[in-house]
């Protein structure tokens, strides 16, 4: 009897044995071999990014020219005060805008440069004194008798990044704290214009945003200009629908060295650009357009633009040589028996520069040439395009597809025109910080979304190289952040553009595309011939076992009563 | 000592290289500047022929376009049509520093292309079909079956593979092709067969790549893409009569865009980049026509001439007429005056020609419907002087034998012709049983070079350069073991077998009428696609037929029947195991003997006591 009791006790830990052999062993060698490379992401670090808590920070120069201060109120001078203003935009989104303005009075050579004729020279001068950082705004308080500007200007914005504004004598009897305080507002309202207004930040973050905190019409300014990217390829065609009736010639070297390429220099920190051309022969329009009688003119109509691209863009081509948006400027010189052709707004008026632009694709122009030749011109008519008209055109569409908008000055401002670059200093200061903080937007959106859908697909491989380019992604954004929390405007882009480029390369990686997949209904039907008949007597004796000791424990509590 | 001679007669065959042209990069950037030189182009292409042809002749210009269509009646009773379509461009793609971005004539994707991976040569076709050279003999331009890229890169390029992957799959976007499937499988660097065609000694063989494709099937989707890159697209000009369902219902068909940079003029004072396209079609109008021996340009392409393409300087229309110089076996109708003679590939030929850029051409239809009718059965036609085929042989799936059988027709003349041959790596070849044999006697080859291959890596390359023996069959044999690939390894149809490319035979044919070596003299453009160096002897490239090999192929069930197998028999063999350790064992009592139970029984009976 002991005998089988003993057997029967080996029997019981040799099935102890193999489940603990099973379990101990077998499952995580299984699970280790079938398991997929997923390389480590900061996953935590994301989460953080998530939520996205911008601060803006803007340094704020205010000079106090002579005769605007009163002697001891200068004494208190420099004096520096900060501004903060806090949105909280969706519980996702946080915007501060951190305003450091320091009071000074002018130096000698600033009232100098003050005393020049005309505002401009004030402007050229005070540029060539110093040097102000990028983002930063100067504004030169002068007193209201000055002749700088004309009687009914209260501001002046200058090419560079200073202002020049008008205030009253201040009387000595006010302190210094008052004399600030009126001045502040109006301090406001020039570095609105000169450097963010809120208005911009939201439409530059409308991709996270609800559409209806942004205004209509920087939604539309947005949703035109091209979105942020590291590069852009303009491309200008030439469509000659009747090489037979004209030969066309047009400089478009000499044109884009001339007119594009200052602008694009002057863009250079934002994105890098590459200009090229081509002609495109029996290329027509998608639509025929109608003959008007009252203008022995063919008409397009606003409505029927809409369909004039797409035929067009078969021919265009894509860019071979790399992947970045293209931006499209076509020159159409109309067939001879189609000639002229002028397009109608919703209105029904012919539109003076006979153009028109397509939200984030480029723009279109109709030159005709059909008053160039007389009736008895011999076929070909060489024709050289003027390229300054054509230029103009496109010069403003680029500005529109780039998002440089023509601001709204205030009542009382007056902006310096920009000179031969097409762009002032602070225009490009706009631009950048709202690119800087769709860049952080787009990137930030990129990465979550991708953590996301790699914690969420638990079968993609994830190569040490993707979780390099997400971790450099994250460190970019990062520093951007911290960048624009420090005011360094064009760091902040910089690292904004890294951040991009890096997330945008991990999200479409090659490698994330072959997933091992295999779904589970699958696999386990796979398994089953091994995992039934191996875990059926196992789960079988442990049962067996459990059921005895429960016995045993029953019999026990049984012998005691 | 053989590599120091092929390599001179690779140089003596293939590069067309003047003395005066030894740096073209700096001629072309003095070139550029200067309006005299520019005007050379314009004016040589107008060409003497075709006084004050179209509008680029009268302003000069950096770039010019030349179209041409050959039309040349077969023996077969086949009909072979030839466009050539040349664009002429006084730029340089690999200037550094200065970029070139504004187009004319040129496509502006191919530049691109050019300029972004320093291409200083680039060949690509895609061919449906085999050309039958027994019959047709030797085609203007020829290109294997399916598709193939020859390109060579600028002795600049740092990363020769990495540029050349991402060429491929930007040249696999450009021409809607399965370029993409070029990796280093099934890409060579052949040492002597592909010399650059265009200007520039280059030997260094690093920067050549060469891939087919035999698998590759062309279509119509490959062909608008290629129509696209014409200037005048095929809106106008010679281009109107490509209509893909003719096109395509054809033979043979064969597109092709060769780039190269040329001399810009006689002198070869300077470069200009050459893009050349080509299609060849070949069409059965015999069998497809009742028998009837007759063709039109509007029975082949459903369409007549109407214009010539208003930006081409020549646009011309040439029919073979060699074989009816009196009119005994063809009406050719309208009937032309104008004749041309061009030596082609060693040969003497007749052309008539309409220009279309002359308004008479077109007659009073305003419309240009070439017809040919035949009046009696046209002779033999000459054996083509080196033709090649190619066959595998050998039973079972394990080993095989490839015989490539080259033929020289020539009576009385040896010349040696340089075979190339890319294998890819799941045939492994027995390089020790490569035997070289023409007239039952062993023809050592002068020159070899073999590439052995590396599983998945990169395929076998053999070059060769043999003589032929006059009037003789060169048979060249290699034994080769298939391998057992990968279940993942295999194509979607395995059981319909692997291709393997075509052998590329290059050889310097002796010429039976003097060449012409001017290679900047007026002359057709079908004429001077191959630079020829010497006047007694011609270029030609002859391709063999693509190898179709069958692979062992595995059911692809077996790998989750395997799995489901041997987890049964672990399963069995553990449920067995797992029995004898868990179960519990008892000492049975030992029974007693039979023969003891049956005396028992009877004890029983007879009532005396049990044992």
């Amino acid at each position: 009897m002991a005998a089988i009791e003993t057997e029967k006790q080996r029997g019981r830990y040799a099935a102890l044995a193999i489940a603990a052999v099973v379990i101990v062993l077998g499952i995580p060698l299984w699970w280790k071999t079938t398991e997929t490379y997923r390389a480590w992401l900061p996953f935590s670090q994301i989460n953080e990014l998530d939520s996205l808590q911008l601060q803006l920070s803007v340094e704020v120069e205010v000079v106090l020219s002579r005769g605007t201060l009163s002697p001891e109120q200068q004494k208190k001078v420099p004096l520096s005060q900060t501004r903060e203003q806090e949105h909280q935009i969706d519980a996702k989104t946080v915007l501060r805008y951190r305003y450091e303005t320091k009071y000074r009075t002018a130096t000698i050579m600033e009232e100098d440069a003050l005393n020049q004729p005309s505002a401009q020279e004030a402007d050229l001068s005070l540029h060539m004194l110093s040097e102000s950082a990028c983002g930063s705004v100067v504004v030169y308080i002068i007193p209201e008798t000055s002749t700088l500007l004309p009687a009914d200007v209260k501001v002046y914005v200058g090419q560079r990044r200073t202002a020049l504004l008008r205030a009253a004598l201040f009387e000595g009897t006010a302190g210094l704290k008052e004399v600030l305080s009126t001045l502040e507002p109006q301090v406001k309202q020039v570095v609105d214009t000169m450097s963010f207004s809120h208005q911009d930040i939201l439409a530059a973050l409308s991709d996270r945003i609800r559409v209806g905190q942004v205004s209509k019409e920087s939604l539309a300014d947005s949703m035109r200009a091209i979105k942020s990217s590291p590069g852009y390829e303009i491309t200008f065609s030439l469509l000659n629908p009747d090489p037979k009736s004209h030969s066309l010639h047009w400089d478009i070297e000499g044109a884009v060295n001339s007119y594009i390429q200052p602008l694009l220099d002057k863009l250079n920190p934002i994105a890098n650009f590459s200009v090229d051309s081509q002609i495109l022969y029996y290329a027509v329009l998608g639509v025929n357009p109608r003959f008007d009688n009252s203008v022995s003119a063919y008409t397009l109509n606003a409505d029927s633009l809409a369909h004039v691209i797409n035929p067009v863009e078969a021919r265009l081509g894509s860019n071979a040589a790399s992947s970045n948006p293209v931006l499209n400027f076509l020159l159409y010189v109309p067939d001879a028996q189609h000639s002229p052709l002028f397009i109608r707004d919703h209105s029904k008026r012919e539109i003076p520069s006979n153009a028109f632009h397509s939200p984030r694709w480029g723009g279109i122009m109709v030159y005709n040439v059909n008053d160039m030749y007389g009736p008895e011109a011999e076929f070909p008519v060489d024709i050289n395009i003027s390229m300054s008209k054509v230029m103009g055109v496109f010069l403003a569409q680029l500005r529109l597809m780039l998002g440089v908008q023509k601001t709204q000055p205030p009542p009382g401002f007056v902006l310096q025109s920009a000179g031969s670059e097409g762009l002032a200093d602070w225009e490009l200061d706009r631009l950048m910080w709202s690119r800087s903080v769709e860049n952080i937007a787009t990137a930030s959106t990129t990465i979550t979304s991708l953590a996301q859908l790699l914690d969420q697909i638990s079968n993609i491989v994830i190569n040490d190289n993707i979780a390099q380019q997400v971790s450099s992604a994250v460190t970019s954004l990062q520093a951007a952040v911290a960048e624009l929390e420090a005011g360094n405007l064009a760091f902040a882009l910089q690292y904004s553009r890294e951040a991009i480029l890096a997330s945008e390369r991990a999200f479409f990686d090659p490698s994330l595309l072959h997933l091992l997949y295999f779904p589970d209904d699958q696999k386990f039907a796979i398994y089953i011939p091994l995992f039934l008949p191996m875990c059926v007597p196992i789960v079988l004796s442990l049962l067996k076992i459990a059921n005895e000791i429960r016995q045993r424990r029953a019999d026990k509590l049984a012998k005691k009563d | 000592m053989a590599a120091v001679g092929v390599f001179a007669l690779a140089a003596l065959v293939l590069s067309c290289k003047c003395d005066s042209v030894e740096k073209p990069s700096d001629a072309t950037g003095a070139g550029t500047g200067s309006e005299a030189e520019r005007s050379g182009p314009a004016a040589a292409s107008a060409g003497s022929e075709a006084p004050g042809g179209g509008a680029g002749a009268a302003v000069s210009l950096p770039d010019s376009c030349e179209e041409e269509l050959l039309i040349r009646p077969l023996h077969s009773g086949d009909i072979y049509a030839s466009f050539q379509f040349r664009t002429l461009w006084d730029t340089d793609f690999l200037h550094q520093g200065k970029k070139v971005s504004h187009y004319r004539l040129f496509p502006k994707s191919l530049g691109q292309v050019l300029s972004k991976f320093s291409v200083r040569e680039l060949h690509i076709s895609f061919t449906q079909g085999y050309w039958r050279t027994m019959q047709w003999g030797q085609p203007i331009v020829p290109s294997p079956p399916g598709a193939e890229l020859w390109v060579w890169f600028h002795n600049t390029v740092a990363d020769v593979d990495g540029n050349w992957k991402e060429l491929t799959n930007v040249l696999s976007g450009i021409f809607c092709a399965s370029l993409n499937f070029i990796d280093s499988t099934n890409t060579v660097q052949p040492s002597a067969s592909f010399k650059p065609l265009g200007l520039g000694n280059a030997t260094d063989h690093r920067f050549l790549r060469y891939a087919t494709l035999p698998r590759e099937i062309v279509c119509t989707e490959n062909l608008t893409p290629w129509k696209k890159l014409l200037p005048c697209g095929s809106k106008a000009g010679l281009a109107v009569l490509m209509k893909s369902e003719k096109l395509f219902h054809s033979s043979f068909h064969s597109q092709a865009v060769h780039i190269r940079p040329v001399c810009k003029d006689w002198q070869c004072s300077s470069t200009a980049w050459e893009l050349r396209q080509t299609l060849n079609v070949v069409f059965d109008l015999y069998t497809s026509g009742q028998g009837k021996k007759e063709w039109s340009l509007f029975k082949m392409f459903s369409r007549t001439l109407t214009e010539a393409c208003p930006l081409a300087s020549s646009s011309k229309v040439y029919v073979d007429v060699t074989d009816n110089p009196e009119g005994e076996l063809f009406d050719l109708s309208p009937a032309t005056s104008v004749l041309n003679t061009a030596v082609v590939l060693g040969d003497r030929r007749t052309y008539s020609v309409y220009d279309l850029t002359q308004k008479e051409t077109f007659g009073q239809l305003r419309s240009l419907n070439l017809v040919l009718r035949w009046k009696g059965e046209s002779g033999d036609m000459l054996r083509p002087l080196l033709h090649a085929e190619r066959y595998v042989a050998g039973f079972g799936l394990q080993t095989g034998e490839i015989h490539t059988l080259i033929y020289n027709n020539h009576p009385y003349r040896a010349f040696p012709v340089l075979l190339l041959d890319s294998v890819p790596w799941y045939l492994r070849l027995y390089i020790h049983t490569l035997t070289v044999t023409s007239k039952t006697r062993e023809n050592k080859p002068s020159y070899i070079h073999y590439q052995p291959s590396k599983d998945r890596l990169r395929p076998h390359l053999l070059e060769m350069l043999v003589q032929l023996p006059p009037h003789s069959v060169t048979e060249v044999t290699v034994q080769f073991e298939r391998a057992l690939l990968k279940w993942t390894e295999y194509t979607p149809d395995p059981n319909h077998g692997f291709y393997v490319g075509s052998s590329v035979i290059s050889a310097l044919v002796p010429s039976v009428v003097a060449m012409d070596t001017n290679n900047t003299q007026e002359r057709p453009l079908f004429s001077s696609f191959f630079p020829t160096k010497e006047e007694s002897s011609y270029f030609v490239r002859v391709y063999t037929e693509p190898l179709l090999v069958n692979l062992p192929t595995p059911d692809f069930s077996m790998p989750y029947n395997v799995i489901c197998l041997t987890c049964t028999v672990v399963a069995v063999g553990y449920g067995s195991f797992y029995n004898l350790l868990t179960r519990t064992f008892q000492v049975e009592e030992p029974s007693q003997p039979l023969a003891k139970r049956l005396a028992n029984v009877i004890r029983r009976i007879r009532g005396v006591p049990l044992l």
